[in-house]
Protein backbone atom coordinates (compact mmCIF):
# COMPACT_ATOMS: atom_id res chain seq x y z
CA UNK A 1 0.00 0.00 0.00
CA UNK A 2 3.03 2.93 1.05
CA UNK A 3 2.75 5.87 -0.59
CA UNK A 4 5.98 6.07 -2.57
CA UNK A 5 9.01 8.08 -1.27
CA UNK A 6 8.89 11.92 -1.32
CA UNK A 7 11.98 13.81 -2.62
CA UNK A 8 11.74 16.37 0.24
CA UNK A 9 11.19 15.36 3.91
CA UNK A 10 10.37 18.73 5.95
CA UNK A 11 9.73 18.63 9.51
CA UNK A 12 10.49 18.84 13.58
CA UNK A 13 12.72 16.80 15.08
CA UNK A 14 12.80 14.90 18.44
CA UNK A 15 16.15 13.55 19.47
CA UNK A 16 17.33 10.54 20.93
CA UNK A 17 20.51 9.30 21.84
CA UNK A 18 22.99 5.97 20.59
CA UNK A 19 22.30 2.45 21.22
CA UNK A 20 18.25 3.02 20.86
CA UNK A 21 17.33 -0.80 20.55
CA UNK A 22 14.87 -2.52 18.64
CA UNK A 23 13.07 -3.96 21.75
CA UNK A 24 12.76 0.03 23.20
CA UNK A 25 11.48 0.75 19.72
CA UNK A 26 8.60 -2.26 20.08
CA UNK A 27 8.88 -4.85 22.76
CA UNK A 28 8.60 -8.42 22.24
CA UNK A 29 5.17 -8.79 23.53
CA UNK A 30 3.49 -6.56 20.82
CA UNK A 31 5.12 -8.78 18.18
CA UNK A 32 1.69 -10.43 17.23
CA UNK A 33 0.96 -7.04 15.39
CA UNK A 34 1.70 -5.91 11.98
CA UNK A 35 -0.44 -3.24 11.41
CA UNK A 36 1.57 0.27 11.75
CA UNK A 37 -1.24 1.44 13.91
CA UNK A 38 -1.62 -1.15 16.23
CA UNK A 39 2.35 -1.03 16.61
CA UNK A 40 2.72 2.33 16.89
CA UNK A 41 0.15 2.72 20.30
CA UNK A 42 2.68 0.73 21.57
CA UNK A 43 6.35 1.66 20.47
CA UNK A 44 9.14 3.28 22.48
CA UNK A 45 6.65 2.80 25.86
CA UNK A 46 10.01 1.27 27.50
CA UNK A 47 11.00 5.02 27.87
CA UNK A 48 8.14 5.88 29.99
CA UNK A 49 5.29 8.25 30.55
CA UNK A 50 4.02 10.36 27.77
CA UNK A 51 5.35 7.57 25.00
CA UNK A 52 4.73 7.16 22.25
CA UNK A 53 2.10 10.01 22.40
CA UNK A 54 4.40 12.81 22.55
CA UNK A 55 6.29 11.83 19.15
CA UNK A 56 3.47 11.96 17.05
CA UNK A 57 3.76 15.53 17.25
CA UNK A 58 7.42 15.35 15.67
CA UNK A 59 7.85 14.30 12.13
CA UNK A 60 11.27 12.99 12.34
CA UNK A 61 13.60 10.82 14.69
CA UNK A 62 17.13 11.94 14.85
CA UNK A 63 19.39 9.44 17.03
CA UNK A 64 22.71 8.79 17.83
CA UNK A 65 25.06 5.77 17.29
CA UNK A 66 23.71 2.32 16.04
CA UNK A 67 19.79 3.15 16.29
CA UNK A 68 17.90 -0.01 15.74
CA UNK A 69 20.26 -2.38 17.42
CA UNK A 70 19.49 -5.93 18.65
CA UNK A 71 16.45 -7.93 17.30
CA UNK A 72 15.77 -8.06 13.72
CA UNK A 73 12.07 -7.63 14.19
CA UNK A 74 10.78 -5.59 11.10
CA UNK A 75 7.87 -4.06 13.18
CA UNK A 76 10.61 -1.53 14.62
CA UNK A 77 10.43 0.54 11.34
CA UNK A 78 6.66 -0.36 11.19
CA UNK A 79 6.06 1.09 14.21
CA UNK A 80 7.60 4.21 13.60
CA UNK A 81 5.82 4.67 10.50
CA UNK A 82 2.73 4.35 12.26
CA UNK A 83 3.56 7.06 14.47
CA UNK A 84 3.70 9.33 11.19
CA UNK A 85 7.34 9.85 11.52
CA UNK A 86 8.25 10.23 8.31
CA UNK A 87 12.13 10.09 8.16
CA UNK A 88 15.21 8.58 10.69
CA UNK A 89 18.64 10.33 10.62
CA UNK A 90 20.67 8.62 12.43
CA UNK A 91 24.84 8.67 13.28
CA UNK A 92 24.84 5.38 12.21
CA UNK A 93 22.04 1.90 11.84
CA UNK A 94 21.90 -1.26 12.97
CA UNK A 95 22.45 -2.71 9.64
CA UNK A 96 19.06 -5.19 10.92
CA UNK A 97 16.94 -2.01 10.89
CA UNK A 98 18.72 -0.48 7.98
CA UNK A 99 17.41 -3.35 5.99
CA UNK A 100 14.25 -3.14 7.64
CA UNK A 101 13.56 0.50 7.38
CA UNK A 102 14.33 0.32 3.43
CA UNK A 103 12.02 -2.84 3.04
CA UNK A 104 9.51 -1.22 4.54
CA UNK A 105 9.55 2.18 3.12
CA UNK A 106 10.70 4.24 5.77
CA UNK A 107 13.74 6.72 5.46
CA UNK A 108 16.95 6.56 6.54
CA UNK A 109 19.52 8.54 6.46
CA UNK A 110 23.24 8.45 8.32
CA UNK A 111 24.20 11.65 9.54
CA UNK A 112 26.62 12.40 12.68
CA UNK A 113 26.94 16.09 11.54
CA UNK A 114 23.33 16.51 11.55
CA UNK A 115 23.34 14.69 14.71
CA UNK A 116 25.94 16.25 16.40
CA UNK A 117 24.38 19.60 15.19
CA UNK A 118 20.32 19.08 15.85
CA UNK A 119 18.69 20.24 19.00
CA UNK A 120 15.28 18.65 19.88
CA UNK A 121 12.42 20.27 18.03
CA UNK A 122 13.76 22.06 15.47
CA UNK A 123 13.50 22.08 12.00
CA UNK A 124 15.47 20.01 9.51
CA UNK A 125 14.68 19.41 5.71
CA UNK A 126 15.97 16.40 3.67
CA UNK A 127 16.50 16.82 0.01
CA UNK A 128 16.60 13.21 -0.61
CA UNK A 129 17.08 13.46 -4.80
CA UNK A 130 20.48 15.27 -3.76
CA UNK A 131 21.66 13.54 -0.55
CA UNK A 132 21.73 16.84 1.28
CA UNK A 133 19.99 18.24 4.53
CA UNK A 134 19.17 21.81 5.64
CA UNK A 135 18.95 22.62 8.41
CA UNK A 136 19.57 26.06 10.56
CA UNK A 137 20.83 27.98 6.82
CA UNK A 138 23.39 25.15 6.99
CA UNK A 139 23.54 22.23 4.34
CA UNK A 140 25.15 18.79 5.26
CA UNK A 141 25.73 16.12 2.58
CA UNK A 142 24.64 12.69 3.03
CA UNK A 143 25.74 9.40 1.60
CA UNK A 144 22.70 8.13 -0.77
CA UNK A 145 21.23 4.21 -0.39
CA UNK A 146 23.14 2.86 -3.10
CA UNK A 147 20.68 3.22 -6.53
CA UNK A 148 19.73 -0.42 -6.70
CA UNK A 149 18.47 -0.89 -3.02
CA UNK A 150 16.93 2.41 -3.64
CA UNK A 151 14.67 1.57 -6.03
CA UNK A 152 12.92 0.00 -3.40
CA UNK A 153 12.65 2.76 -1.13
CA UNK A 154 10.98 4.45 -3.69
CA UNK A 155 8.39 2.05 -4.55
CA UNK A 156 7.16 2.32 -0.73
CA UNK A 157 9.12 -1.24 0.20
CA UNK A 158 9.85 -4.35 -0.54
CA UNK A 159 6.09 -5.43 -0.53
CA UNK A 160 5.40 -3.03 -3.50
CA UNK A 161 8.75 -3.83 -5.34
CA UNK A 162 8.01 -7.60 -4.92
CA UNK A 163 3.97 -6.96 -6.12
CA UNK A 164 5.66 -5.06 -9.17
CA UNK A 165 8.20 -7.31 -10.40
CA UNK A 166 6.30 -10.24 -10.33
CA UNK A 167 3.42 -8.38 -11.84
CA UNK A 168 6.12 -7.89 -14.79
CA UNK A 169 7.43 -11.36 -14.63
CA UNK A 170 10.61 -10.33 -13.34
CA UNK A 171 11.84 -12.14 -10.13
CA UNK B 1 45.52 -9.76 -1.89
CA UNK B 2 43.84 -12.77 -0.82
CA UNK B 3 40.26 -12.65 0.44
CA UNK B 4 38.11 -13.19 3.70
CA UNK B 5 35.61 -16.18 4.44
CA UNK B 6 32.76 -13.55 4.06
CA UNK B 7 34.00 -12.26 0.51
CA UNK B 8 34.76 -15.87 -0.53
CA UNK B 9 30.99 -17.37 0.37
CA UNK B 10 29.48 -14.29 -1.02
CA UNK B 11 31.41 -14.55 -4.14
CA UNK B 12 29.89 -18.36 -4.42
CA UNK B 13 26.72 -17.57 -3.48
CA UNK B 14 26.46 -14.30 -5.59
CA UNK B 15 28.49 -16.44 -8.80
CA UNK B 16 30.65 -13.00 -8.74
CA UNK B 17 34.45 -13.93 -9.74
CA UNK B 18 35.77 -12.08 -6.98
CA UNK B 19 34.66 -9.47 -4.67
CA UNK B 20 35.67 -6.64 -2.31
CA UNK B 21 34.02 -5.10 0.81
CA UNK B 22 31.30 -2.55 -0.05
CA UNK B 23 30.20 -4.24 -3.09
CA UNK B 24 26.58 -5.25 -3.52
CA UNK B 25 25.85 -8.11 -4.88
CA UNK B 26 22.57 -10.37 -5.31
CA UNK B 27 22.97 -13.41 -3.07
CA UNK B 28 21.47 -16.65 -3.15
CA UNK B 29 20.89 -18.28 0.60
CA UNK B 30 21.39 -22.29 0.84
CA UNK B 31 19.03 -21.48 4.12
CA UNK B 32 16.11 -19.16 4.52
CA UNK B 33 15.29 -19.78 8.54
CA UNK B 34 11.65 -18.36 9.73
CA UNK B 35 10.94 -19.36 13.63
CA UNK B 36 7.78 -17.91 15.16
CA UNK B 37 7.74 -15.05 12.73
CA UNK B 38 7.29 -17.36 9.78
CA UNK B 39 3.16 -16.39 10.10
CA UNK B 40 3.96 -12.84 9.21
CA UNK B 41 6.27 -13.65 6.42
CA UNK B 42 3.35 -16.02 5.26
CA UNK B 43 0.74 -12.95 5.37
CA UNK B 44 3.36 -11.17 3.28
CA UNK B 45 3.52 -13.48 0.66
CA UNK B 46 -0.37 -13.28 0.46
CA UNK B 47 0.12 -9.24 0.36
CA UNK B 48 2.01 -9.51 -2.71
CA UNK B 49 0.64 -11.72 -4.56
CA UNK B 50 2.70 -14.96 -4.58
CA UNK B 51 1.69 -18.50 -4.70
CA UNK B 52 5.53 -20.36 -5.65
CA UNK B 53 8.19 -21.01 -3.68
CA UNK B 54 12.35 -20.38 -5.27
CA UNK B 55 13.18 -23.67 -4.04
CA UNK B 56 10.97 -25.61 -0.84
CA UNK B 57 14.30 -27.17 0.03
CA UNK B 58 15.78 -24.26 1.52
CA UNK B 59 13.55 -23.29 4.03
CA UNK B 60 13.63 -23.96 7.64
CA UNK B 61 11.13 -23.08 9.65
CA UNK B 62 10.78 -23.60 13.26
CA UNK B 63 7.96 -22.73 15.97
CA UNK B 64 10.24 -21.28 19.05
CA UNK B 65 9.94 -18.30 20.46
CA UNK B 66 6.55 -18.78 22.46
CA UNK B 67 5.71 -22.70 22.67
CA UNK B 68 3.47 -24.15 23.24
CA UNK B 69 0.56 -21.17 22.09
CA UNK B 70 -0.19 -19.17 25.22
CA UNK B 71 -2.88 -17.13 24.03
CA UNK B 72 -5.20 -18.08 21.08
CA UNK B 73 -3.42 -15.13 18.68
CA UNK B 74 -0.48 -17.33 19.21
CA UNK B 75 -2.51 -20.81 17.81
CA UNK B 76 -3.50 -19.30 15.29
CA UNK B 77 -0.40 -17.86 14.00
CA UNK B 78 0.94 -20.91 14.68
CA UNK B 79 -1.65 -22.81 12.78
CA UNK B 80 -1.20 -20.31 10.07
CA UNK B 81 2.89 -21.48 10.09
CA UNK B 82 1.69 -25.31 9.98
CA UNK B 83 -0.28 -25.53 7.57
CA UNK B 84 2.06 -23.35 5.48
CA UNK B 85 4.54 -25.87 5.99
CA UNK B 86 1.90 -28.74 4.91
CA UNK B 87 0.93 -26.80 2.00
CA UNK B 88 4.30 -26.56 0.84
CA UNK B 89 5.61 -29.45 1.59
CA UNK B 90 8.89 -27.62 3.87
CA UNK B 91 10.44 -30.80 4.76
CA UNK B 92 12.72 -28.85 7.41
CA UNK B 93 9.46 -27.77 9.71
CA UNK B 94 10.16 -28.37 13.29
CA UNK B 95 6.94 -28.39 15.85
CA UNK B 96 6.77 -26.33 19.70
CA UNK B 97 8.42 -29.38 20.59
CA UNK B 98 11.36 -28.90 18.85
CA UNK B 99 13.49 -26.03 21.04
CA UNK B 100 15.67 -22.91 19.78
CA UNK B 101 15.71 -22.87 16.13
CA UNK B 102 19.66 -21.89 15.68
CA UNK B 103 20.61 -25.01 18.05
CA UNK B 104 17.76 -27.24 16.49
CA UNK B 105 19.14 -26.57 12.61
CA UNK B 106 22.76 -27.35 13.71
CA UNK B 107 21.81 -30.59 15.49
CA UNK B 108 19.70 -31.86 12.53
CA UNK B 109 22.28 -31.22 10.10
CA UNK B 110 20.88 -28.34 8.18
CA UNK B 111 23.61 -26.39 8.66
CA UNK B 112 27.15 -27.07 7.08
CA UNK B 113 30.43 -24.52 6.59
CA UNK B 114 30.20 -22.23 3.42
CA UNK B 115 26.42 -21.94 3.85
CA UNK B 116 24.75 -18.37 3.31
CA UNK B 117 21.90 -18.88 5.99
CA UNK B 118 19.35 -15.83 6.59
CA UNK B 119 16.56 -15.81 9.19
CA UNK B 120 14.00 -13.92 10.61
CA UNK B 121 16.49 -13.49 14.22
CA UNK B 122 19.38 -11.23 14.58
CA UNK B 123 21.56 -14.33 16.23
CA UNK B 124 21.59 -16.08 13.58
CA UNK B 125 25.46 -15.41 13.22
CA UNK B 126 25.36 -18.54 15.75
CA UNK B 127 25.48 -20.27 12.46
CA UNK B 128 29.54 -19.11 12.14
CA UNK B 129 30.02 -21.48 14.78
CA UNK B 130 30.05 -24.40 12.12
CA UNK B 131 31.81 -21.97 9.05
CA UNK B 132 28.67 -21.06 7.21
CA UNK B 133 27.58 -17.09 6.74
CA UNK B 134 24.61 -16.53 8.81
CA UNK B 135 23.11 -13.29 9.15
CA UNK B 136 19.36 -12.09 10.45
CA UNK B 137 16.88 -10.12 8.09
CA UNK B 138 12.87 -8.72 8.67
CA UNK B 139 10.52 -11.46 7.72
CA UNK B 140 9.11 -9.29 4.34
CA UNK B 141 12.82 -10.21 3.60
CA UNK B 142 12.61 -13.58 4.56
CA UNK B 143 8.86 -14.00 1.70
CA UNK B 144 11.11 -12.19 -0.69
CA UNK B 145 13.90 -15.17 -0.52
CA UNK B 146 11.29 -17.41 -0.40
CA UNK B 147 9.55 -16.02 -3.76
CA UNK B 148 12.88 -14.92 -5.40
CA UNK B 149 15.38 -16.90 -3.67
CA UNK B 150 17.84 -13.95 -3.30
CA UNK B 151 18.62 -11.41 -1.83
CA UNK B 152 21.10 -7.79 -1.79
CA UNK B 153 23.97 -8.24 0.33
CA UNK B 154 26.95 -5.75 1.16
CA UNK B 155 30.67 -7.72 1.39
CA UNK B 156 31.69 -6.57 4.57
CA UNK B 157 35.00 -5.91 6.03
CA UNK B 158 36.37 -7.79 8.38
CA UNK B 159 38.21 -7.83 12.09
CA UNK B 160 40.31 -10.66 13.04
CA UNK B 161 39.85 -11.66 16.42
CA UNK B 162 42.85 -14.15 17.76
CA UNK B 163 42.55 -15.54 21.29
CA UNK B 164 45.53 -17.54 22.81
CA UNK B 165 45.73 -19.40 26.01
CA UNK B 166 43.53 -21.11 28.34
CA UNK B 167 40.84 -20.12 30.65
CA UNK B 168 41.09 -20.00 33.80
CA UNK B 169 39.02 -22.20 36.17
CA UNK B 170 35.20 -20.59 36.29
CA UNK B 171 35.80 -18.49 33.18
CA UNK B 172 34.22 -19.40 29.93
CA UNK B 173 33.64 -18.35 26.06
CA UNK B 174 30.30 -16.25 27.59
CA UNK B 175 33.08 -14.46 29.93
CA UNK B 176 35.12 -13.89 26.73
CA UNK B 177 32.33 -12.09 24.75
CA UNK B 178 31.07 -9.72 27.23
CA UNK B 179 35.03 -8.72 27.85
CA UNK B 180 34.94 -8.34 23.74
CA UNK B 181 31.58 -6.17 23.66
CA UNK B 182 32.24 -4.45 27.10
CA UNK B 183 35.63 -3.24 25.25
CA UNK B 184 34.15 -2.68 21.47
CA UNK B 185 30.88 -0.93 21.97
CA UNK B 186 27.33 -2.11 20.78
CA UNK B 187 28.46 -1.19 17.70
CA UNK B 188 32.03 -2.00 17.29
CA UNK B 189 31.91 -4.86 14.50
CA UNK B 190 28.97 -3.15 13.07
CA UNK B 191 28.48 -3.92 9.64
CA UNK B 192 31.33 -6.23 9.69
CA UNK B 193 32.52 -9.79 9.75
CA UNK B 194 34.40 -11.40 12.45
CA UNK B 195 36.98 -14.38 12.10
CA UNK B 196 37.97 -16.38 15.19
CA UNK B 197 41.61 -17.51 15.26
CA UNK B 198 44.69 -18.75 17.84
CA UNK B 199 45.73 -21.43 19.89
CA UNK B 200 42.48 -21.73 21.32
CA UNK B 201 40.62 -22.25 18.89
CA UNK B 202 41.32 -26.41 18.49
CA UNK B 203 40.59 -26.73 21.82
CA UNK B 204 36.83 -24.90 22.17
CA UNK B 205 34.19 -27.19 21.67
CA UNK B 206 31.12 -26.64 19.15
CA UNK B 207 28.95 -25.35 22.43
CA UNK B 208 31.67 -22.81 23.24
CA UNK B 209 31.76 -21.64 19.39
CA UNK B 210 28.07 -21.73 18.99
CA UNK B 211 28.63 -19.43 22.32
CA UNK B 212 31.41 -17.08 20.76
CA UNK B 213 29.36 -16.71 17.59
CA UNK B 214 25.78 -15.76 18.93
CA UNK B 215 27.24 -13.21 20.98
CA UNK B 216 28.83 -11.55 18.54
CA UNK B 217 26.04 -10.17 17.00
CA UNK B 218 26.17 -7.82 20.60
CA UNK B 219 29.07 -6.17 19.24
CA UNK B 220 26.97 -5.57 16.07
CA UNK B 221 28.87 -8.32 14.04
CA UNK B 222 26.86 -8.82 10.18
CA UNK B 223 28.22 -12.82 10.45
CA UNK B 224 30.89 -14.56 12.48
CA UNK B 225 33.25 -17.48 11.40
CA UNK B 226 35.28 -19.98 13.12
CA UNK B 227 37.17 -21.77 10.54
CA UNK B 228 36.10 -25.60 10.50
CA UNK B 229 38.92 -28.20 12.20
CA UNK B 230 38.69 -31.87 13.41
CA UNK B 231 35.51 -30.61 15.70
CA UNK B 232 33.53 -28.89 13.14
CA UNK B 233 33.86 -32.55 11.47
CA UNK B 234 33.21 -34.88 14.12
CA UNK B 235 30.47 -32.25 15.17
CA UNK B 236 29.08 -32.32 11.60
CA UNK B 237 29.46 -36.75 11.11
CA UNK B 238 26.40 -38.47 11.50
CA UNK B 239 24.20 -35.29 11.30
CA UNK B 240 25.11 -34.08 7.71
CA UNK B 241 22.80 -36.09 5.23
CA UNK B 242 25.51 -36.10 2.56
CA UNK B 243 29.08 -35.99 4.08
CA UNK B 244 30.56 -35.19 0.34
CA UNK B 245 28.85 -31.65 0.80
CA UNK B 246 31.19 -30.99 3.47
CA UNK B 247 33.25 -28.19 1.93
CA UNK B 248 35.04 -25.78 4.06
CA UNK B 249 35.39 -22.15 3.07
CA UNK B 250 38.81 -20.39 4.56
CA UNK B 251 40.34 -16.96 4.42
CA UNK B 252 43.68 -16.63 2.52
CA UNK B 253 47.00 -16.30 3.91
CA UNK B 254 46.90 -12.67 3.17
CA UNK B 255 43.56 -12.17 3.16
CA UNK B 256 43.09 -8.12 4.22
CA UNK B 257 41.80 -7.20 7.68
CA UNK B 258 40.60 -4.18 8.99
CA UNK B 259 41.77 -4.80 12.47
CA UNK B 260 43.44 -7.49 14.47
CA UNK B 261 42.54 -7.89 18.07
CA UNK B 262 44.53 -10.46 19.90
CA UNK B 263 43.10 -11.52 23.74
CA UNK B 264 45.06 -13.84 25.95
CA UNK B 265 42.26 -16.02 27.79
CA UNK B 266 44.04 -15.99 30.75
CA UNK B 267 43.80 -12.63 31.58
CA UNK B 268 40.11 -13.03 31.56
CA UNK B 269 38.01 -13.02 34.78
CA UNK B 270 34.04 -13.68 34.95
CA UNK B 271 32.08 -10.74 33.83
CA UNK B 272 28.61 -9.46 33.85
CA UNK B 273 26.41 -7.07 31.67
CA UNK B 274 24.73 -4.67 33.91
CA UNK B 275 21.26 -3.46 32.90
CA UNK B 276 20.15 -2.72 30.57
CA UNK B 277 22.56 -3.11 27.77
CA UNK B 278 25.16 -5.82 26.84
CA UNK B 279 27.76 -3.46 26.34
CA UNK B 280 27.86 -2.39 30.10
CA UNK B 281 29.91 -5.15 31.33
CA UNK B 282 32.41 -5.19 34.85
CA UNK B 283 34.26 -7.83 36.24
CA UNK B 284 31.86 -9.89 38.37
CA UNK B 285 33.73 -8.48 41.58
CA UNK B 286 32.40 -5.20 41.37
CA UNK B 287 28.60 -6.71 41.11
CA UNK B 288 29.05 -9.29 43.77
CA UNK B 289 26.03 -8.93 46.34
CA UNK B 290 23.69 -7.75 44.23
CA UNK B 291 20.45 -9.68 45.07
CA UNK B 292 18.80 -11.67 42.20
CA UNK B 293 15.04 -12.49 42.68
CA UNK B 294 15.17 -14.85 39.70
CA UNK B 295 17.88 -17.02 37.58
CA UNK B 296 17.22 -18.18 34.18
CA UNK B 297 19.83 -21.03 32.54
CA UNK B 298 18.90 -20.87 28.69
CA UNK B 299 18.85 -19.39 25.19
CA UNK B 300 20.53 -19.88 21.91
CA UNK B 301 23.63 -18.31 23.81
CA UNK B 302 23.70 -20.82 27.08
CA UNK B 303 21.35 -23.25 27.07
CA UNK B 304 23.37 -25.84 25.43
CA UNK B 305 23.92 -29.20 27.17
CA UNK B 306 27.34 -28.75 28.38
CA UNK B 307 25.85 -24.90 29.64
CA UNK B 308 23.73 -27.22 31.71
CA UNK B 309 27.01 -29.85 33.14
CA UNK B 310 28.83 -26.72 34.35
CA UNK B 311 25.83 -25.31 36.05
CA UNK B 312 24.91 -29.22 37.73
CA UNK B 313 28.00 -29.43 38.48
CA UNK B 314 27.88 -26.48 40.75
CA UNK B 315 24.67 -27.09 42.39
CA UNK B 316 25.06 -30.47 42.88
CA UNK B 317 24.35 -31.29 47.00
CA UNK B 318 23.37 -27.87 47.11
CA UNK B 319 20.55 -25.88 47.40
CA UNK B 320 19.06 -22.71 45.15
CA UNK B 321 18.64 -20.06 47.66
CA UNK B 322 14.77 -19.77 48.73
CA UNK B 323 14.33 -16.15 47.95
CA UNK B 324 15.33 -17.09 43.97
CA UNK B 325 13.69 -18.65 41.50
CA UNK B 326 16.03 -20.86 38.93
CA UNK B 327 14.31 -21.25 35.73
CA UNK B 328 16.23 -23.91 33.25
CA UNK B 329 15.01 -24.06 29.99
CA UNK B 330 17.09 -26.77 27.92
CA UNK B 331 18.20 -24.93 24.22
CA UNK B 332 16.12 -28.00 22.52
CA UNK B 333 14.52 -31.39 22.54
CA UNK B 334 17.93 -33.39 21.95
CA UNK B 335 19.40 -31.64 25.05
CA UNK B 336 17.04 -31.99 27.54
CA UNK B 337 16.78 -35.73 26.45
CA UNK B 338 20.35 -35.44 26.78
CA UNK B 339 20.25 -34.18 30.13
CA UNK B 340 17.63 -36.20 31.76
CA UNK B 341 19.56 -39.34 30.33
CA UNK B 342 22.90 -38.04 31.98
CA UNK B 343 20.81 -37.11 35.68
CA UNK B 344 21.85 -34.00 34.76
CA UNK B 345 18.19 -32.38 35.06
CA UNK B 346 17.72 -34.55 38.02
CA UNK B 347 20.42 -32.44 39.72
CA UNK B 348 19.15 -29.17 38.31
CA UNK B 349 15.73 -29.84 39.70
CA UNK B 350 17.01 -31.99 43.05
CA UNK B 351 18.76 -28.36 43.27
CA UNK B 352 15.40 -26.18 43.43
CA UNK B 353 15.48 -25.33 39.41
CA UNK B 354 12.16 -25.27 37.49
CA UNK B 355 13.04 -27.17 34.45
CA UNK B 356 10.81 -25.65 31.54
CA UNK B 357 10.34 -27.51 28.40
CA UNK B 358 12.59 -26.19 25.64
CA UNK B 359 12.52 -23.37 23.55
CA UNK B 360 13.07 -19.18 24.04
CA UNK B 361 11.47 -19.33 26.78
CA UNK B 362 12.01 -16.65 29.34
CA UNK B 363 14.56 -14.72 26.76
CA UNK B 364 11.36 -13.78 24.83
CA UNK B 365 9.71 -12.85 27.26
CA UNK B 366 7.77 -16.51 27.43
CA UNK B 367 7.32 -16.76 30.99
CA UNK B 368 9.53 -15.91 33.47
CA UNK B 369 7.89 -12.43 33.30
CA UNK B 370 8.97 -10.01 36.18
CA UNK B 371 7.43 -7.29 38.05
CA UNK B 372 8.58 -4.46 39.11
CA UNK B 373 11.43 -3.92 40.86
CA UNK B 374 12.70 -7.28 40.86
CA UNK B 375 16.29 -8.70 39.16
CA UNK B 376 16.99 -11.30 37.12
CA UNK B 377 20.33 -12.57 36.24
CA UNK B 378 20.34 -14.42 33.12
CA UNK B 379 22.54 -16.56 30.75
CA UNK B 380 20.90 -15.27 27.25
CA UNK B 381 22.51 -12.87 25.03
CA UNK B 382 20.20 -9.45 26.16
CA UNK B 383 19.18 -7.31 28.71
CA UNK B 384 17.25 -4.10 27.28
CA UNK B 385 14.91 -2.83 29.32
CA UNK B 386 11.97 -4.53 29.83
CA UNK B 387 12.67 -7.96 27.71
CA UNK B 388 11.39 -10.17 30.49
CA UNK B 389 8.47 -7.91 31.85
CA UNK B 390 8.34 -4.88 33.88
CA UNK B 391 9.72 -1.96 32.52
CA UNK B 392 11.17 -1.45 36.32
CA UNK B 393 12.87 -4.94 36.46
CA UNK B 394 16.55 -5.11 35.32
CA UNK B 395 18.24 -8.03 33.65
CA UNK B 396 22.35 -8.84 34.81
CA UNK B 397 23.80 -11.55 32.03
CA UNK B 398 26.51 -13.88 33.02
CA UNK B 399 28.00 -16.97 31.80
CA UNK B 400 26.13 -20.45 33.50
CA UNK B 401 28.86 -20.83 36.42
CA UNK B 402 28.42 -17.37 37.73
CA UNK B 403 24.75 -18.12 37.12
CA UNK B 404 24.76 -21.26 39.06
CA UNK B 405 26.86 -19.98 42.00
CA UNK B 406 24.52 -16.55 42.32
CA UNK B 407 21.51 -19.00 42.41
CA UNK B 408 23.22 -20.46 45.55
CA UNK B 409 23.75 -17.46 47.20
CA UNK B 410 20.84 -15.79 46.04
CA UNK B 411 22.82 -13.01 45.00
CA UNK B 412 25.15 -12.46 42.10
CA UNK B 413 28.51 -14.48 42.73
CA UNK B 414 31.88 -15.38 41.58
CA UNK B 415 31.60 -18.86 40.35
CA UNK B 416 35.20 -19.32 40.62
CA UNK B 417 35.09 -20.32 44.65
CA UNK B 418 32.97 -23.11 43.15
CA UNK B 419 35.69 -24.72 40.82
Amino acid sequence: MGATMQSTISGRVYKFGDNINSDIIIAGRYLIYIEPDELAKHAFEMLGEGFPAKLREYDILVAGRNFGCGSAREQASTAIKGLGIKAVVAASFARTFYRNAINDGLTIVESPEVYAAVQEGEQVSIDLANGKIAHAGREYAFPQIPPSVRKILELGGLANYLKANINSGVS
Amino acid sequence: MGQTIAEKILSSKSGAARLSPGEIVDAYPDVVMSHTATWRSVAAMKRIGATRLYDPTRLAIVLDHVSPAKTEKYAKDQQTSRNFAREYGIEKFYDVDAGIAHLVLMENGHIKPGDLVVGTDSHCTIYGALGALGTGIGYTEVTSVWVTGKLWMKVPTTIKFVLNGKFNPGVSAKDLMLYLIGKLGADGCGYKSAEFYGDAMPEMSISERMTIANLAMEMGSKCVFVPPDAKTVQYLEGRLKDFSQYKPVYSDPDASYEQEITVALSDLEPMVACPHQVENTKPVGEVVGTRIDQAFLGSCANGKYEDLVVAAKILSGRRVDPRVRLLVTPGSKQIMLEAMKSGVLQTLIESGALVTNPGCSACAGDGGTMADGEVSLSTANRNFVGRMGSAKSSIYLSSPATLAASAIKGMIADPREFF
